[in-house]
């Protein structure tokens, strides 16, 4: 059955659907409790799962990641909240350390099936440690998956998948979207990790985008058909294990690739995209893949200031035209 | 003190089971078979035989970089464990973690560690799936005093003090955080009164003696299980070797490595067993024999064993990526 539904009320039924799924899937972090979390995305869950299941912790974002490590290795199934992606830099050793590489280390002894939920993103006037797109640095290590959702349906069909999987999986959401409405269908269950989706079908000019870009490149897509610019949007849904067939087949048809993500440009994770496309699909390009991130600058606060830090529609029209 | 001759006979076996191996492989690092960093347990051998001699084989613990005594004494075994410091592929990590990383899940060895400070945290995950699985076992968390300077030990006694979670955190301190000698990371001599900032019991013991160990964690673990919250138990020890092997540790003063190797408790052990325990020579003889031939095995098993295949380098980053490791 379809229903509009928030970006916020994906993750949350998608939480809760595994929650009563599974009695080892548990949820702690930092006032996803009674208070519902910071934004509101947990609420009511604590009614529904009680305080053993749904649990504040202290504000000790480090203890929560190796909370959800040693959780995850012995039997339970943690989702654990890091309230803002850059509070991940307090965690780091645990993330990339000890939960990206135990399982490894260990030669598979102990396995890890933990989610680490996130808001990223900036858009809201909250500054520069509370706005980051920290993509790339998660995406680095090996041993970590990622997932990323645009609207309220991936955003409840990946949590079932990042759940379920058996290793651990960064679940970012964008605090900018969490009230951004879509159509949900709760029936068509879970979105396989490392599959990603053709937003928009088009024939002249691929672009990749994630998250709130994914909007970002589909009113791009608007303005540009006006031209006769056919667009073709990817969004890959999870930056890894990363879609690159979709891509690719994308890329065949199009020769031309647009790469669109909202971290700093510099050292982005679609950099990396970038380089694979040139690296694979050199023969088939017509053009340069082009870049488009955020400044090279921590997220101002100012809002006469982070529209310009922001990339924007206008930004991928000009990248698109560009490349002639 | 000694309830009776089996218990003695269980920790002097571990413990010279643990003397036994770190011997073996201080020499064999020096013989350049085992690679890498091998940070050595000797000295503090009490310590974990006497915590683990409480533990059930479904108890949890999650060790450190200096971690081959708490796996020996929580049954870890020694072929595997060898086999894994050589690098080879019979080992516990299949070559891919070495000594500082040795599990074993299946006897609740939630691994060695190489980040200082990082099995504090991660013990309270499994404590609290133990709270959620309502068992009554318990996890039992080692670490050394210089960890305790690190974020996640507050962060990590805070958390299982507020959610009264079933661990015990055990100090091993054993003077020195790497080559700084505890008065000079940190201004208090006791690391168990840090206990009271967390509003659980911090206690102290003797962590030469064996018997003063067992007794100590045995009341802590018996908290635990009962559902009465954590505990930091203080062991006093010291690290008779330098941080790792090849370290000369010139910064340990001669007097104090002296006083300290009178001290030793396995020495101390054998005395008692002899003088008080009525063992005779002939007994703890056959115990070391015993030991000896055990590690021996466990050294010619290493030996024989065959390194890991190039192949198996990319198995086990993920339950379900592995080729697609070796590029995109």
């Amino acid at each position: 059955m379809k229903k509009m539904m928030t970006y916020s009320e994906g993750i949350r039924e998608g939480m809760s659907a595994a929650m009563r799924k599974d009695p080892d899937v548990v949820l702690f972090g930092e006032d996803v409790g009674m208070f519902g979390g910071c934004f509101g995305v947990s609420a009511g869950m604590f009614d529904e799962f009680g305080p053993e299941r749904v649990r504040d912790t202290p504000i000790s974002e480090s203890a929560i990641i190796g909370c959800a490590v040693g959780a995850a290795s012995t039997g339970l199934r943690p989702i654990a909240e890091i309230m803002m992606m850059d509070f991940l830099t307090v965690a780091m050793d645990q993330m990339c350390n000890n939960a990206a590489k135990l399982r490894f280390m260990t030669g598979g002894a102990l396995h890890f099936p933990m989610v680490i939920r996130t808001a990223g993103g900036a858009g809201v006037n909250a500054a520069a440690q509370h706005s980051q797109s920290l993509e790339a640095w998660v995406t680095h290590v090996p041993g970590l998956k990622m997932v990323f959702p645009s609207n309220a349906q991936d955003a409840y069909g990946l949590m079932l998948s990042a759940v379920a999987d058996d290793n651990p999986v960064v679940y970012e959401e964008h605090k900018a979207m969490l009230a951004m409405e879509s159509e949900v269908d709760l029936d068509e269950g879970p979105i396989p990790l490392g599959v990603g989706k053709v937003v928009r079908p088009g024939s002249d000019v691929t672009i990749v985008a994630v998250g709130n870009m994914v909007h970002q490149a589909l009113a791009a897509a608007e303005t540009l058909e006006k031209d006769g610019i056919d667009c073709e949007i990817i969004d890959p849904r999870t930056l890894y294990p990363f879609d690159f067939d979709m891509v690719a087949n994308s890329i065949d048809k199009t020769h031309k690739a647009i790469v669109v993500s909202e971290e700093v440009k510099r050292g982005g994770y679609m950099g990396e995209i970038s380089a694979q496309i040139s690296e694979n699909l050199f023969d088939s390009l017509d053009a340069p893949v082009v870049r488009i991130g955020a400044l090279n600058t921590p997220v101002p606060f100012s809002p006469a200031l982070e529209p310009i830090y922001l990339p924007n529609a206008e930004d991928i029209v000009k990248a698109v035209r560009s490349q002639g | 003190m000694a309830d009776n001759k089996d218990m003695v006979k269980d920790l002097y076996l571990t413990m010279r089971r643990i003397r036994e191996f770190e011997t073996n492989a201080m020499n064999l690092f020096a013989e350049g078979k085992i690679p890498g960093f091998v940070h050595l347990y000797l000295g503090e051998e009490a310590v974990a035989s006497g915590v683990c001699s409480n533990l059930r084989e479904d108890d949890y613990i999650t060790s450190t970089h200096r971690g081959h005594g708490h796996i020996i004494a929580k049954g870890g075994d020694l072929k595997f464990m060898m086999a894994e410091l050589f690098g080879k592929a019979t080992g516990y990590c299949k070559g891919k973690g070495g000594s500082m990383h040795i599990a074993d899940g299946t006897r609740g060895i939630i691994g060695a560690n190489g980040i200082v400070g990082a099995g504090q945290s991660i013990s309270t995950g499994v404590g609290l799936q133990i709270l959620l699985h309502k068992t009554d076992q318990v996890c039992v968390c080692f670490f050394g005093d210089g960890s305790t300077n690190q974020a996640t030990f507050h962060e990590s006694l805070n958390l299982a003090a507020v959610w009264n979670l079933p661990i015990v955190f055990v100090c091993e301190n054993n003077g020195y955080g790497i080559s700084n000698p505890q008065s000079r990371h940190q201004k208090i001599k006791d690391v168990a009164d840090r206990a009271v900032a967390y509003g659980i019991p911090g206690v102290v013991c003797d962590g030469n003696d064996v018997f003063a160990v067992r007794e100590t964690s045995a009341e802590a673990i018996k908290r635990a299980r009962e559902g009465k919250g954590p505990t930091l138990v203080e062991c006093k020890t010291y690290r008779q070797r330098g941080h790792f092997e090849g370290d000369p540790a010139i910064y340990k003063p001669k007097e104090e490595q002296e006083a300290w190797l009178k001290k030793d408790p396995l020495d101390k052990m054998s005395k008692w067993m002899t003088d008080e325990g009525g063992f005779s020579a002939a007994e703890v003889k056959a115990i070391d024999d015993q030991v000896k031939a055990e590690v021996a095995e466990a050294v010619k098993f290493a030996e024989d064993s065959p390194y890991p295949t190039p192949e198996s380098g990319v198995e086990d980053v993920y339950s379900d990526i592995v080729e697609e490791v070796r590029d995109r």
